[in-house]
C-alpha cells in the first residue's frame, strides 16, 4: 500500500523518515497496511455516495439542467496530537484578539496610526475599509466573531499562519461532514485513538451570535443571511442554519422600519435581533454600500448603526485580512497585547515599501507575488514557475500600483498521506481551523484540511483541483 | 419551543409549485383527450374543437392560422407561452428550487426528472410516436409528486399551502373548461354529436367512469353539470376543490393564530357554501354567471390569502 511512498524535503504528517511512521499515526498506518487497495475502494465509494445522497454538493455554473459535483473527499484521516493542537488554539486565540482590537482602534481613536506602528496610508487605502464605520459602537466591541485562518506547516513542522479570513469565511460545513461521513464509513479506524468530537459547532455558533445580540435579550431571534440558492456555498448556508435550527433568509425576507430589522413570516412580521450575514460588505444595504445589489436590505447599516440589530460579522473587517496588513499582525500583537506571537508569519514584502519593492523586482523568479484584494488563488505569480513574459507582467503592474501588491517566499506545505490510484501517497495540505468570538472565544478542535490533489501541487483551493480530508485532534 | 413561523417567501414558492404542476396536468390531460377524440371528427368540428380548448386553456392562439402540429407544440413545448406543459413545470421546479432545503429531497428529484423529461422529449419524436404515452407521462409525474408529497413532507402549514395552490388552480380550471362547453353547445338537448362533447368534457376531468357510476352511460348536460360542479366525493369536482380550499384555509389560520387568515377563511367557506347549496335546476338557468362568481370566489380567496400571509404592506403590518 505504502510502497510509492516517498519522504521529501517538505514535512511528512504521517512518517518521521521513510518507513518509521510518527507515534500518533501508528495505529492508523497499522490498520491502513492490513487493508486491500478493493476495500479501499469501497470505502471511499462509500463516502462518495454518501455526500452525493446527502445532497453536499456544489452546482456547477453554467449548466441549467442540475448537474452538481461533489468536493473531493479523502479517506486518510490527517492527525493532530494535544500537544500541537495547543499551540494552535493559543496562537489563534491570541492572534483574533490582537486583531479584533485592531479593528476596534481603527474605527475609533487610531492610536496604532497615530503611534506610526501600522502606517496610516495603508489602512486608508485598503479596499475593505469602511469609512462609515467610524466610530460606531459594535455589541460587545466584537468585530470578528466568525473566523477562518488559513495555516501551513514548514519544512521544520513548524505551523505558521498563511491567511486571515475575517469577512465571510467558508468550509466549516466540510469540517463537520467530514467527520460524519468518515465515522459512517470507516467507524474502525477511530480504534485505538481518543479523538476529541466537533459535533457541538452549531451550537457554539449559535451562542456566539446570542452574544451579539445588542439588546441581550433572553430569547433573541437569530438569522443566517443567504446570497440565495444560485451561491456555491448554498449548502453550507442550509447546513448551518439547520444545525443551528435558525431561519435561513435572503435579503427579500427581510426589511427595515424605523431602524428595526423584521423577517416577512406568514404570521405577520417578525423582529430580527441578530444577522449572521454571508453576503460581503458591499451587498449588504444598497443605501449604504453598492446601489445595485439586489441581495441585501436596504436601511440594514442605519439599523446596525443605530444598535438595533447584531451582526456577525461586524461591516468593515475586512481591513484587518489585507494582505498588505498581514505583514504589520506580529507587530499589532507585541501592540495591543505586549506578547510575542504565538504562531510566526510566512516572511512577507511588501511593494508599498520601497526598499522590499527593490528586493521583490529583483527576485520575481523566486518569489510567490500576491495581489492584496484579491483570494481563492486569483491575481497570483508563483515565481519558480513562471514565464518571462508573465514577471514582466508583473513588474509593470506592481509598479503601477505598489500598494496593491505583496511577495512571500515559496512555502514547502507539508504533505499527508493520502489514498490515490488504489495507493497511499503523499500530498500536500493546509489547515483552517474556525474560531468563534462571542462571549470569549472559542475553537472547536479541528478544521478543514485541505489537499492539492495533483501530485506535486501546491495549489489546495477547490475551485483548482483541492479536495479535503477529516482532521483529528487527539485527547492527551 | 416556540415554533418559528414560515418565512412568507418559502409559503409563497410552495404555492406557486404546486399550482404550476396543477396546470401542466390540466393541460397535459386536455390536449390527451383532444388528440385522441379528434379522430373522430370532421374538419370543422374538430376545429370549433381547437377553438373551444384554446378558450379553455385562456390561449392567445388564433385556431383558425395554424395547424394542430403547431397549436399542439405551442401548448406544450413553447417556453415563451407561459402556460406551456414545458414553461409551467420549469416554474414548478424553479419554485422547488427556491425551497430546496424546505421541501423532501425526494419531492425535489421526482419535479427535477419531470423537468429533464420534457427538456429530453422533442416535439417532432413525441408527435411521430405515441403522443398518448407522452401525456400519460407527464399526468403520472405530477401525480407522482403528489403522492410523494404526502407522503414525505410533514403535513404542517407548509403543505397546506401546497394543497390550497393545487385545489385553487383545479377550480378555477374545472370552471373555465365548462364554461365554454357550456357557452358553446346546446345544453337542452344531447344530439348524437354533442354526445361525443359531452363525454370529452367528462373525459377531460377523468370523470367518465365516475360520472357512468353514479349517473349510468347516459349522458344529459344536467348531470354533467352536477357531476363536475356538486359532487363531493369526486376529486376533480369544484366542490371538492373548495372543500379543500376552506380545510386548507382553516389549517393555515391555526398553524398561526393571527386575525388576518379570518377574511381568506370566511371567503373561503362561503366558497363552500356557495357550492354545497347550490342546486343544479337553477344554476343551469344561467351557468355561466354561476360559473364566473365561482372564479371570482377563488380569485378572492387567492388575493386574501397573499394579503394574510405573504404579500402584506410592512406599514399595515406594524400598526
Amino acid at each position: 500500500m505504502f510502497v510509492s511512498y516517498d519522504v521529501d524535503i517538505a514535512y511528512d504528517e504521517m512518517f518521521a523518515a521513510p518507513g518509521q511512521p510518527r507515534a500518533q499515526y501508528l495505529p492508523l498506518y497499522d490498520r491502513l497496511a492490513s487493508l486491500s487497495a478493493e476495500e479501499l475502494h469501497r470505502r471511499q465509494r462509500a463516502a462518495d455516495a454518501a455526500f452525493l445522497n446527502q445532497g453536499i454538493t456544489f452546482a456547477v455554473y453554467g449548466h441549467g439542467d442540475g448537474t452538481e459535483k461533489i468536493f473531493p473527499y479523502d479517506l486518510i484521516p490527517r492527525i493532530i496530537t494535544a500537544a500541537e493542537w495547543s499551540v494552535i488554539e493559543r496562537g489563534l486565540t491570541q492572534r483574533i484578539v490582537a486583531l479584533n482590537m485592531f479593528l476596534r482602534d481603527v474605527y475609533h481613536e487610531g492610536r496604532i496610526l497615530a503611534d506610526g506602528v501600522v502606517p496610516r496610508e495603508l489602512v486608508y487605502s485598503c479596499r475593505h475599509y469602511r469609512r462609515e464605520m467610524r466610530g460606531v459602537h459594535v455589541p460587545r466591541n466584537v468585530y470578528i466573531a466568525i473566523v477562518g485562518t488559513d495555516l501551513v506547516r514548514d519544512a521544520d513542522g513548524r505551523f505558521l499562519v498563511l491567511e486571515d479570513n475575517l469577512r465571510v469565511p467558508s468550509g466549516v460545513s466540510y469540517m463537520l461532514v467530514n467527520r460524519q461521513v468518515m465515522k459512517r464509513t470507516f467507524p474502525t479506524l477511530f480504534d485505538r485513538y481518543n479523538v476529541r468530537p466537533t459535533d457541538h459547532y452549531g451550537q457554539a455558533l449559535l451562542e456566539t451570535l446570542r452574544a451579539l445580540d445588542p439588546l441581550q435579550r433572553p430569547d433573541p431571534t437569530i438569522v443566517l443571511l443567504t446570497p440565495g440558492v444560485y451561491n456555491s456555498a448554498y449548502f453550507e448556508h442550509t447546513f448551518l442554519a439547520r444545525q443551528m435550527g435558525v431561519q435561513l433568509v435572503e435579503g427579500r425576507d427581510l426589511l427595515v422600519h424605523d431602524n428595526r430589522v423584521y423577517m416577512r413570516t406568514t404570521a405577520g412580521l417578525q423582529r430580527v435581533d441578530v444577522i449572521y450575514r454571508r453576503i460581503d460588505d458591499d451587498f449588504l444595504d444598497p443605501l449604504a454600500f453598492r446601489p445595485d445589489s439586489a441581495l441585501g436590505v436596504a436601511g440594514l447599516f442605519n439599523a446596525y448603526r443605530a444598535g438595533n440589530v447584531g451582526l456577525g460579522n461586524a461591516i468593515g473587517t475586512g481591513v484587518a485580512d489585507d494582505k498588505a496588513i498581514y505583514a504589520f499582525v506580529p507587530r499589532i500583537i507585541r501592540y495591543y497585547l505586549g506578547e510575542d506571537p504565538i504562531l510566526p508569519n510566512v516572511d512577507t514584502y511588501l511593494a508599498y515599501n520601497e526598499t522590499d519593492r527593490r528586493y521583490i523586482l529583483d527576485n520575481l523568479d523566486k518569489l510567490v507575488i500576491k495581489a492584496v484584494g484579491e483570494s481563492g488563488g486569483y491575481g497570483m505569480l508563483i515565481g519558480p514557475h513562471s514565464t518571462g513574459e508573465q514577471r514582466e507582467e508583473f513588474r509593470r503592474r506592481i509598479l503601477a500600483d505598489p500598494r496593491n501588491y505583496i511577495a512571500q517566499p515559496t512555502v514547502m506545505l507539508s504533505r499527508a498521506a493520502c489514498f490515490v490510484d488504489g495507493r497511499v501517497e503523499p500530498r500536500h495540505v493546509d489547515l483552517r481551523p474556525y474560531i468563534l468570538y462571542g462571549e470569549g472565544v472559542v475553537i472547536v478542535p479541528g478544521g478543514l484540511t485541505r489537499v492539492a490533489l495533483r501530485r506535486g501541487s501546491l495549489v489546495v483551493n477547490s475551485s483548482q483541483g483541492g479536495g479535503s480530508k477529516d482532521t483529528w485532534v487527539l485527547n492527551d | 419551543m416556540t415554533k418559528t413561523p414560515m418565512l412568507s417567501r418559502v409559503a409563497d414558492s410552495l404555492f406557486w409549485m404546486a399550482r404550476y404542476l396543477e396546470r401542466a396536468e390540466h393541460t397535459a390531460r386536455l390536449l390527451d383527450v383532444h388528440l385522441h377524440s379528434a379522430l373522430d371528427l370532421t374538419p370543422a368540428a374538430a376545429n370549433r374543437r381547437w377553438r373551444r380548448l384554446l378558450t379553455a386553456l385562456h390561449s392567445p392562439l388564433a385556431s383558425e392560422h395554424v395547424s394542430p402540429y403547431a397549436i399542439t407544440q405551442a401548448l406544450i413545448f413553447d417556453t415563451t407561452n407561459s402556460d406551456s406543459i414545458a414553461a409551467c413545470i420549469t416554474a414548478a421546479r424553479d419554485n422547488a428550487r427556491q425551497v430546496r432545503e424546505r421541501i423532501s429531497s425526494e419531492m425535489w428529484e421526482q419535479v427535477n426528472r419531470l423537468y429533464l423529461y420534457l427538456r429530453t422529449t422533442s416535439m417532432e419524436e413525441m408527435w411521430t410516436g405515441e403522443p398518448h404515452l407522452f401525456f400519460r407521462s407527464v399526468k403520472e409525474g405530477v401525480h407522482l409528486f403528489q403522492g410523494i408529497t404526502d407522503a414525505t413532507l410533514s403535513h404542517d402549514e407548509g403543505w397546506w399551502f401546497i394543497q390550497i395552490g393545487r385545489y385553487l388552480e383545479r377550480a378555477m380550471a374545472t370552471a373555465a373548461l365548462m364554461d365554454v362547453h357550456f357557452c358553446t353547445l346546446d345544453s337542452q338537448d344531447a344530439t348524437t354529436l354533442d354526445y361525443f362533447e359531452w363525454v370529452a368534457l367528462l373525459k377531460s376531468c377523468t370523470a367518465f367512469e365516475a360520472y357512468c357510476k353514479v349517473y349510468t352511460a347516459s349522458v344529459h348536460p344536467e348531470d354533467v353539470a352536477e357531476f363536475l360542479l356538486l359532487n363531493a366525493e369526486f376529486p376533480r369536482s369544484i366542490r371538492f376543490a373548495a372543500d379543500m380550499i376552506q380545510e386548507a384555509a382553516q389549517a393555515i389560520g391555526q398553524s398561526g393564530a393571527r386575525h388576518a387568515m379570518a377574511r381568506v377563511e370566511r371567503l373561503a367557506g362561503r366558497l363552500r357554501a356557495a357550492l354545497d347549496y347550490g342546486q343544479v335546476d337553477e344554476i343551469m338557468m344561467d351557468m355561466h354567471t354561476y360559473l364566473m362568481t365561482i372564479r371570482r370566489m377563488c380569485a378572492q380567496v387567492h388575493d386574501a390569502l397573499y394579503q394574510a400571509c405573504i404579500s402584506y404592506s410592512a406599514d399595515e403590518a406594524l400598526r
